[in-house]
């Protein structure tokens, strides 16, 4: 009950205008980015991180949240009226959505999702208010080694389970952890510094973010802008018929319970419960020939998991400071930009914060379902502007944004080199999510380490500690195992079970 | 010679496409269908798509005018494309729809009909849609 109480007052500091403002002004930028292909909310939350710093914590965060679930409304007007995926929790959007508008029934397609997303939302948010709290308890108790255990789990989790290759997330990772050292560490030493000043207090991570994320998706699209358009397929006001909701409401529900539990573990992420959402609603559908014709039941399941496993990230961020996703970790970006340490200790010492935070999901939700159910059309003419208005218009503020954390020109020259690695990243098909969480994550989990190392008087037994940790170190031996597991003992079980 | 009709997907473009057809007869000459779009849109509403293109086929065909479609998806303007057009291949009428534009909307985005009524060599026919 006491956290119900937190919850209420939570409302009661949300429900100012300005932060109400705030909220609008974050889920319409949300929606308009997840409209968008390519542009999706890591990047503007990254970009808008130079202006948070004008906006005091909460507010920022207010509108961090609102552009995060955003992104995950607006994805799905996109993937259904184009047949492009707004954003990669969308692709399977596409796939029934897309058929169901070239069927003349885009109104429905766009009902079902921005409903699914909107009661996904809301479960998936009163089971954050659930199961925050308790996970917070459970990790105050956990000491350094088992801080160290997670956040490599958290690393070894985003690295080797998403993205096709694990030699390319490591890489990727390893870059990150590079230039997550660079500065001055905790005795005193400089590393990586090469002489150069202006890195002794390391790279901000705004420059880093901005860099990656901005500058390498704009020098991407710049360097293979293909000449084609799609066509939009025109669309009235989104509604639903009675056989409609019969047919949604259960995919919603169970895509909540795919995407919720994958949101909140390292790796997770929003692209596997969709896939899998839609997998289930395939099978357990009445109508299976429609699949691949336009069902809706493809819709509904994997737009609820995504919102679902939007709602999920925010278990792990708020409770125990780890980002499983690239939004969450520029997000955590922003609380260490505050001075605020994200950790278990969150909820206790930034009470206020995280409750108004939590509050504000649920009226950004409700903000959504009114901004997008009868505005899909409207949000669909955002993809008639031409792209290299739009990337010119990023880099602009990218480079504003990065030359105002410090006033620096070092730091542009530092942006531009990054945007090249996030160039090459991508032209190589590094996976971006490890080197953004390796960057934030590196120097938390060095702190940890050191404190284990201090407490065991430099025994390396201290790295250890206890059960919890044991049992973690075996999620990470499985995690690297597997495939070794999948072909030694998973594949010869299967064939004696054939032949037997 | 041929006469060129800047075609859009819209009533304007239908009404260009009728006063072409118009003149084909009078003037006993070929219609040449442009249709173009810069392409760097994820969206464009002016380029026109598989059924559009095949009912401009089919009402020419009707019209029993000689005919030839071409869609330029090359990065380039409107204006531009046609401007280049007349200049290689001999055009003696080019066809456009028009509409109003507001003083800031011309000011922003520009104006392909006046870019093309300033520039071809040859006679333009601006059409307003019906």
């Amino acid at each position: 009950m006491e956290n119900l109480g937190n919850l209420l007052d939570g409302f009661g500091h949300v429900l100012t205008p300005m932060n109400l403002l705030i909220a609008l002004l974050g889920v319409t930028i949300g929606t308009a980015v997840g409209v968008l292909p390519g542009i999706g909310p890591a990047m503007t939350v990254a970009l808008l991180l130079p202006v948070a710093y004008g906006m005091g914590p909460t507010s920022a965060l207010i509108m961090f949240c609102g552009i995060f679930y955003g992104g995950m409304y607006g994805g799905s007007t996109t993937s259904i009226l184009l047949n492009t995926p707004g954003e990669s929790s969308s692709v399977v959007t596409a796939i029934e959505g897309n058929k169901m508008a070239k069927a003349g029934r885009a109104a429905q397609a766009l009902a079902t999702a921005a409903i699914g997303s909107f009661v996904a939302g809301t479960i998936a948010t009163l089971l954050l208010v659930l199961v925050a709290p308790p996970v917070v308890k459970f990790a105050v108790s956990l000491g350094s080694p088992e801080y160290l255990a997670v956040m490599l789990l958290a690393f070894v989790a985003v690295t080797a389970v998403l993205g096709a290759s694990r030699v390319r997330g490591f890489a990727s990772l390893l870059l990150g952890l590079i230039i997550g050292v660079i500065g001055v560490d905790q005795t005193g030493q400089q590393r990586l510094t090469f002489g150069i000043p202006q890195l002794i207090d390391g790279i901000d991570v705004v420059v880093v973010a901005v860099g990656i994320f901005a500058m390498g998706e704009a020098l991407w699209i710049a360097a293979h802008l293909r000449r084609k358009s799609g066509e939009v397929i025109p669309v009235g006001q989104p509604w639903m018929g009675r056989e409609d909701w019969k047919r949604s409401w259960k995919p919603w529900l169970r895509g909540t319970a795919f995407g919720f539990p994958f949101g909140a573990v390292p790796a997770g992420g929003a692209e596997i419960p969709t896939f899998l959402s839609y997998i289930t609603e395939k099978k357990l559908s009445k109508h299976k020939a429609e699949f691949g014709k336009g069902a809706i039941e493809g819709v509904a399941g994997p737009e609820a998991a995504n919102n679902a496993s939007a709602a999920g990230t925010l278990v792990p961020m708020l409770a125990l400071g780890l980002p499983t996703n690239a939004t969450a970790a520029v997000m955590l970006a922003a609380f260490e930009q505050f001075g605020i340490q994200p950790g278990p200790l969150l909820f206790e010492q930034e009470s206020t914060l995280v409750w108004t935070l939590i509050a504000s999901l649920f009226i950004g939700n409700l903000l959504l379902l009114v901004l997008n159910l009868p505005l899909a059309p409207a949000w669909a003419r955002l993809l008639r502007i031409p792209r290299p208005y739009l990337y010119a218009g990023i880099i602009f503020f990218a480079s504003m944004g990065a030359y105002a954390v410090n006033a620096q020109p070092f730091d542009l020259f530092l942006l531009l080199a990054l945007g090249l690695l996030g160039f090459g990243m991508r032209r190589f098909g590094l996976p971006i999510l490890p080197l953004i969480v390796g960057i934030i994550l590196g120097p938390r989990a060095e702190l940890h380490g050191r404190r284990a190392l201090q407490l065991s008087g430099g025994e390396l037994h201290g790295l250890i500690g206890g059960w919890v940790s044991w049992v973690i170190y075996a999620a990470i031996a499985v995690v690297l195992l597997w495939p070794l597991i999948g072909r030694f003992v998973v594949r010869p079980l299967r064939g004696r079970l054939v032949t037997g | 010679m041929t006469i060129l009709v800047g075609y859009v997907p819209s009533p304007l473009g239908e009404a260009a496409l009728h006063a072409a057809i118009e003149q084909a007869r009078f003037r006993n000459e070929p219609v040449l269908v442009v249709n173009t779009s810069r392409g760097d849109a994820y969206a464009d509403p002016r380029l026109a798509q598989e059924a559009d293109l095949e009912r401009v086929t089919r009402e020419l065909v009707a019209a029993g005018v000689p005919h030839d479609v071409r869609q330029l998806m090359r990065g380039r303007d409107t204006a531009e494309e046609i401007v280049e057009i007349c200049e290689a291949e001999d055009v003696s009428l080019v066809v456009i729809g028009i509409r109003h534009r507001t003083p800031v909307g011309k000011l922003i985005m520009g104006s392909s009909a006046q870019e093309i009524l300033l520039r071809v060599p040859c006679p333009v026919l601006a059409v307003k849609a019906g």
